[in-house]
């Protein structure tokens, strides 16, 4: 007998969708061409490149040549971080960002305050949103850069862009945003939140993974990561992933045409889990904003419950969620995103995220509702028993007395 | 039922899992056997360990180490079974780490492993299972369990193979951990295990043996405890603050007649029945005899000084249902490389026990584990408080 198995990690990644599968298979075998080449072959594959360029572009309200393809969210920005920094004229430099980014960003900032440049870590409150005033108030005169993330990847809490853009054109310092868990989910426009660089990831949005784009604004001074050919306009060489960035195009047109009807049905799945668990089960809470958040993605908190004991008892029932990001996922850490929104690590442990996608259905949510409950009755009922029987002390017990 | 198997990366709980994965006897089918690898110890700690490690036999002793958990996962996907990792890097530090370093502090050579199995391989980890649904564990330990109907208990017993028995570690065993625990390896022998293992074509069939305590990757215990006092810094317990003053820590180097012969630099630097290392050099050859933390001084002497009869043993696990007063004629074992030896164990009051070995015994260490044999069954065991008598010349 196979076990039901409902996905509610899309946040983690996402299966790849049928027709963006169907739109990238002819570029695997027929359509091979290196897109630099002369002939034929390559022109073909040329001609797909700048068709999803062009289809990228419109998901964000950008022109088709502001696009540049990467391997995806990390590349993407860790170019940005890296590359606007080195850019920058100066001999003091100092960038703003947050602290509840992805790692991608995070671990870059890092990386940069190694090597001399300064990096201010705005706090944010427990609403798990950024206030732009404290962002302003973080800027220096040296400041190259300001990076904040679109939407949170583990509250789905979506960031004052708009605010915050104003300021950083005020005073003309260059705005990048992490979108990876934004694109596909709800609306972006390049123009409305004036920013200069904006990351995303195609396998977020039923693309497929290894593949990405940065946004980068025309006349923005950027540096390259890497060193090689002068493919994409000299922001990143490399022969290009050819069928990925076709599938990363088909998922941007798809995601685009599909935003409004998709989010509301998406949104509505979401409320039912959560509403559900809430209502069911005791001691529950949900981490971070309710109202400004992206549609599929609730971080609930579960008293008195081990995050990491729970998710392998719902993986063995056949749900998929997680504890944090996945990148973190093993780490005996907490994760950052949760202490910076004011959870104790014990909380911080016992929180988790369940994503919804395209492709999660309302039985999907029923059946998780049925299990949810159980399980966490269950470990409820261990972890009570275990406390209550005495330890068994032996040797540990008697160094501690002596 | 669902069992959860404890996967450490080597080729015996690799053939563990392979075995309940594939033997009907104990499983319905690999739908049920779920594999888990503790994260016990982060190596990266203690950086100053690195270059010792590096320089160590390949592929020995390195607990938690990426390859490992590498090697367990692909283990559980070759097999099939689901495999998670789970994280008690913190109880593991508290009930294991920092309790080896004090005891080694207070003058003791202590045996981490067996603390290891009663508060996390079978405490913390059988409370894991149960969460996620396993009622049942099991581990590649060399050891059996039978259940005795006649007197309700379960019973332990060493595992077949007499060379690689572990049964001495698994003296702490509570009769509901015992329930709970399978053994697969218990009736098989080390060279049975790797023929199964390549039999099975385990991606692993072919790795060295781990050997060690499995936190101190370098088998270096000073190097260790020196190395972990450090990290803790000044703020670290009262006893670690004590030992890491060197000037505090310094002490006498006396023989057994009071005679100061040298100076030592900490006790955790010495064990009993150690030669090497003492500092001074002498026409004959002398042992530390004893280790006196209350004067901080190390006692050597000549070998016959080393034999002692009588020993007192504190936290007592009985398997085997002792009575209080009660005198069992049995075989101790005072270290896992020591050959049972006769003797009269007597039950105490507050889980102690007072043993007499018929035949004076070498190197008695307070800290080591003293467990209790009636043939292969394991009665129970403690640990190693006091020798009771002078030596037995």
């Amino acid at each position: 007998m196979t076990m039901r198995r409902v996905y509610l990690d899309n946040n983690a990644t996402t299966p790849v969708a049928p027709e963006v599968y169907e739109a990238m298979s002819p570029y695997l075998r027929e359509d091979f061409g290196n897109a630099s080449s002369i002939h034929w072959f390559g022109q073909r594959a040329k001609g797909a490149i700048e068709d999803a360029r062009e289809q990228v572009s419109k998901l964000l309200n950008a022109r088709a040549n502001e696009v540049a393809f990467t391997s995806g969210g990390t590349e993407s920005d860790n170019t940005a971080l890296f590359g606007i920094v080195e850019a920058a004229r100066g001999e003091s430099k100092h960038v703003v960002t947050t602290a509840i980014e992805h790692h991608a960003v995070l671990h870059a900032a890092q990386a940069l305050e190694r090597r001399g440049v300064k990096v201010s870590y705005v706090r944010v409150g427990p609403s798990g949103i950024v206030d732009p005033g404290d962002v302003e108030r973080a800027i220096r005169p040296e400041t190259v850069l300001i990076s904040v993330m679109y939407a949170n990847n583990e509250l789905g809490t979506i960031q004052p862009l708009e605010e915050i853009g104003r300021i950083a054109r005020k005073r003309d310092i260059y705005f990048h945003t992490d979108a990876v868990q934004a694109a596909g989910k709800i609306p972006i426009d390049v123009e409305k939140i004036a920013v200069d660089l904006l990351s995303m990831s195609a396998h977020k949005l039923n693309g497929p993974k290894g593949v990405g784009a940065l946004y980068v604004r025309r006349g923005t001074a950027l540096k390259p990561l890497l060193y090689g050919g002068s493919h994409e306009r000299d922001r990143r060489p490399g022969t290009e992933n050819v069928p990925g960035i076709v599938g990363l195009g088909k998922a941007c047109e798809i995601a685009r045409t599909h935003l409004a009807d998709s989010a509301a049905r998406i949104g509505a799945l979401r409320d039912r889990l959560e509403e559900g668990i809430l209502q069911t089960i005791p001691g529950t809470t949900v981490v971070g904003d309710r109202a400004s958040r992206t549609p599929n993605t609730a971080n609930i908190a579960f008293e008195r419950v081990d995050g990491e004991a729970f998710v392998i008892a719902l993986d063995l029932r056949g749900i998929a969620c997680s504890t944090g990001a996945a990148c973190s996922s093993g780490a005996i850490d907490p994760s950052h995103v949760l202490t910076a929104v004011g959870r104790s690590p014990a909380e911080a442990r016992s929180s988790i995220r369940f994503s919804l996608g395209k492709f999660t259905s309302a039985e999907d949510i029923e059946y998780a509702l049925e299990v949810i409950p159980a399980v966490v009755q269950q470990l409820r009922a261990i972890a009570a028993r275990v406390s209550a029987e005495a330890p068994d002390s032996r040797f540990s017990a008697a160094s501690k007395h002596a | 039922m669902t069992i959860a198997v404890a996967m450490s990366g080597g080729v015996d709980s690799s053939t563990a899992a392979a075995l309940l994965a594939q033997n009907n006897s104990f499983a319905a089918g690999s739908e049920n056997v779920v594999g888990l690898t503790m994260q016990l110890w982060n190596q990266r700690r203690l950086p100053s360990l690195l270059s010792a490690e590096s320089e160590g036999p390949e592929g020995r002793g390195r607990c938690c180490s990426l390859d490992d958990v590498y090697d367990a996962r692909r283990v559980a996907n070759f097999l099939g079974l689901p495999y998670y990792l789970v994280n008690f890097e913190r109880r593991f530090e508290d009930r294991v780490v920092r309790p080896f370093v004090e005891s080694y502090l207070r003058g003791e050579t202590p045996i981490p492993c067996s603390a290891c199995n009663t508060e996390i391989k079978f405490a913390q980890f059988v409370e894991t299972a149960r969460q996620i649904g396993a009622d049942r564990i099991a581990t590649g330990h060399y050891a059996r369990i039978r259940r005795d109907e006649a007197a309700g208990r379960y019973r332990l017993y060493a595992g077949v193979d007499s060379g690689r028995d572990q049964s001495y570690f698994l003296f702490g065993l509570t009769q509901d951990q015992l329930a709970r625990a399978l053994f697969p390896l218990g009736e098989l022998t080390k060279q049975e295990v790797r023929a199964i293992a390549r039999d099975r074509k385990l991606p692993v069939a072919e790795k060295p043996d781990s050997q060690e305590i499995c936190f101190v990757a370098s088998g270096n215990y000073k190097q260790f405890i020196d190395a972990y006092l450090e990290e803790q810094g000044p703020a670290s317990r009262p006893v670690a603050q004590d030992a890491r003053d060197n000037e505090l820590s310094k002490g006498e180097i006396v023989s057994s007649n009071g005679q100061v012969l040298g100076e030592h630099n900490g006790l955790h630097h010495f064990t009993v029945g150690q030669r090497k290392g003492l500092g001074f050099a002498t026409g004959e050859p002398l042992y530390v005899i004893a280790l006196e933390p209350a004067r901080n001084r190390v006692i050597v002497g000549k070998d016959p000084e080393l034999f002692h009869r009588r020993m007192l043993v504190r936290e007592v696990n009985w398997i085997c249902a002792a009575n209080e007063g009660e005198t069992l004629d049995a075989r101790v074992k005072i270290r896992n490389r020591h050959v049972a030896a006769p003797a009269l164990i007597e039950a105490l009051t507050g889980n102690e026990a007072a043993v007499e070995f018929r035949e004076p015994q070498r190197a008695i260490t307070p800290g080591q584990a003293a467990v209790f044999y009636r043939d292969e069954e394991v009665l129970g065991g403690g640990c190693i408080s006091a020798v009771l008598d002078g030596p037995a010349i």
